[in-house]
């Protein structure tokens, strides 16, 4: 729907419903092929701008001026009932913070997720991995993928990054899956417990530090009182909020869309150099992040193309839209992993740019060649019309991929 | 011409390494970019363009002398 401001302008709903699950919202062309910022109205009933196009999402999401600090007044809600109090932000939640503090919790942190550090890491994911298949063919067809595969794969991983022990898998995984949970009271009370249970992790580190994110964090940043215990707590909540539900989407909806292109994934079963490129196009192509995840204010003016997004003003970036910008991409509806699209926003950009992205990319190559490899057979179970796509959550994706095989 | 990059601005997202893994590389204890030191062979300027064009925070640049 849309109507018309006191300026005339055009207002339009947002956020905006994805009809077709290997594409972005149908509106999203259009205002784009309009120009780079449109006006919105947001659930909460608040008036906000959207950022269409690759080049101004990237000078939006890169500008000193656009906070993603919540707790500022104006900062738009997508909740149809706006909390009657700005949010409060705990110690550490540091992807809600502004520089320079967000620096020093992020600084903390880049040395965990380089390059280099991940390389060290993904044979321990292959392993990982190559259980969750092993537990797949035992059980034989049919299966749900996101239950026996994709949703293990993030909350395994975190699991290896943190030390978390093996016999607290089980708890761990049960607990930081949210979703099924659609009532926020239910979010809050699964969040405290995890809250509480990474508390009692953080005292096991204390007092037998690993090699892990969670040990060196304790020995080398806790101990020397550059950080309290409480923050501690709060980057490590904001690391799995942040890995979960993107990571296992994107299993998801990868592998229907190689299915969907048995050409290019013979020449990646024939190739398997030829996985990263396809990572990143996918990376791109679905862009599962997307509106609400980039949500911002305007703390100053800031000028996009001929506009002014106004000081106080909410903005969000469409980083699905940039993804499929004709400006930036040929034919950005086709899947293409011979495109070399590196440089897609499906991680967003400027310094909030995703820091577990390095991890990511492993996560999503190794799951996708291994899967492909063991399970050369590996179907959908169901028509793509009959699958539970998440039209209405936050992160797009599905509920569940029935497989067989 | 060399390779400029601004510790202070890097955000250790690795699209350097992941285009040049030969002139960038991350520090073992920070995370931050470290880049191959001297003159830099012409040959290559096209890939610290690239990593310049795709560095989310603008840590990276090309002095041409």
């Amino acid at each position: 729907m849309t109507t018309v401001d006191g300026d005339q302008a055009v207002v339009h709903d947002f956020p905006m419903r994805r009809r077709c699950p290997f594409a972005p919202p149908d509106e999203y062309a259009r205002l784009r092929a309009h120009g780079p910022l449109a006006r919105v109205r947001l659930p909460s009933g608040q008036l906000a701008w959207v950022v269409t196009r690759h080049e101004e999402v990237r000078q939006v999401l890169a500008d000193p001026r656009i906070s993603t600090d919540l707790t500022r007044p104006g900062f738009p809600q997508m909740r149809p009932v706006p909390e009657p109090e700005p949010p409060r932000l705990h110690e550490g939640e540091f992807f809600n913070m502004d520089p320079p503090e967000h620096g020093v919790y992020r600084r903390m942190l880049i040395p965990e997720f380089s390059a280099k550090r991940i390389k060290a890491l993904r044979p321990g994911v292959q392993a990982m991995i190559d259980r969750l298949v092993d537990a797949l063919l035992a059980a034989g067809p049919p299966a749900d993928l996101a239950e026996s595969f994709a949703l293990p794969v993030p909350s395994l991983g975190i699991c290896q990054l943190l030390g978390v022990p093996y016999e607290d898998h089980q708890f761990f995984q049960s607990r930081i899956r949210s979703r099924k949970m659609v009532a926020s009271d239910a979010i809050r009370v699964a969040i405290g417990e995890v809250r509480a249970y990474i508390g009692d992790l953080v005292t096991r580190a204390e007092n037998s530090p690993g090699d892990d994110l969670l040990g060196r964090l304790v020995t080398e940043r806790r101990a020397t009182g550059e950080v309290s215990r409480d923050a501690v707590v709060g980057m490590v909540l904001q690391l799995l909020i942040a890995a979960h539900e993107t990571t296992a989407n994107m299993i998801l909806l990868g592998v229907l869309s190689l299915l969907r292109h048995p050409e290019q994934l013979a020449e990646l079963r024939a190739d398997p150099a030829l996985w990263p490129g396809a990572v990143e196009e996918l990376l791109r192509y679905h862009a599962v992040a997307d509106g609400p995840a980039f949500a911002r204010l305007a703390v100053a003016d800031v000028e996009v193309g001929d506009q002014v997004i106004g000081a106080g003003e909410g903005v969000i970036a469409l980083c699905a839209s940039a993804n499929h910008d004709e400006r930036a991409y040929e034919r950005p509806g086709e899947l293409d992993i011979h495109r070399g699209a590196r440089n897609h926003l499906a991680f967003g950009y400027g310094v909030h740019q995703c820091l577990g992205q390095n991890l990511a990319r492993a996560w999503l190559a190794i799951s996708y060649e291994t899967l492909f490899r063991r399970v050369p057979a590996l179907r959908p179970a169901a028509e793509v019309d009959a699958l539970p796509f998440k039209y209405d959550a936050a992160i797009f994706g599905l509920d569940e991929l029935p497989v067989t095989w | 011409m060399r390779i400029i990059a601004d510790q202070s601005r890097c955000i250790g997202a690795g699209h350097c390494i992941r285009t040049a893994p030969d002139l960038f590389d991350a520090d073992d204890d920070t995370g931050l970019v470290v880049v191959a030191e001297g003159e830099l062979d012409p040959s290559r300027a096209g890939d610290v363009r690239e990593a310049a064009r795709l560095c989310p925070n603008a840590a990276i640049r090309l002095h041409d002398t």
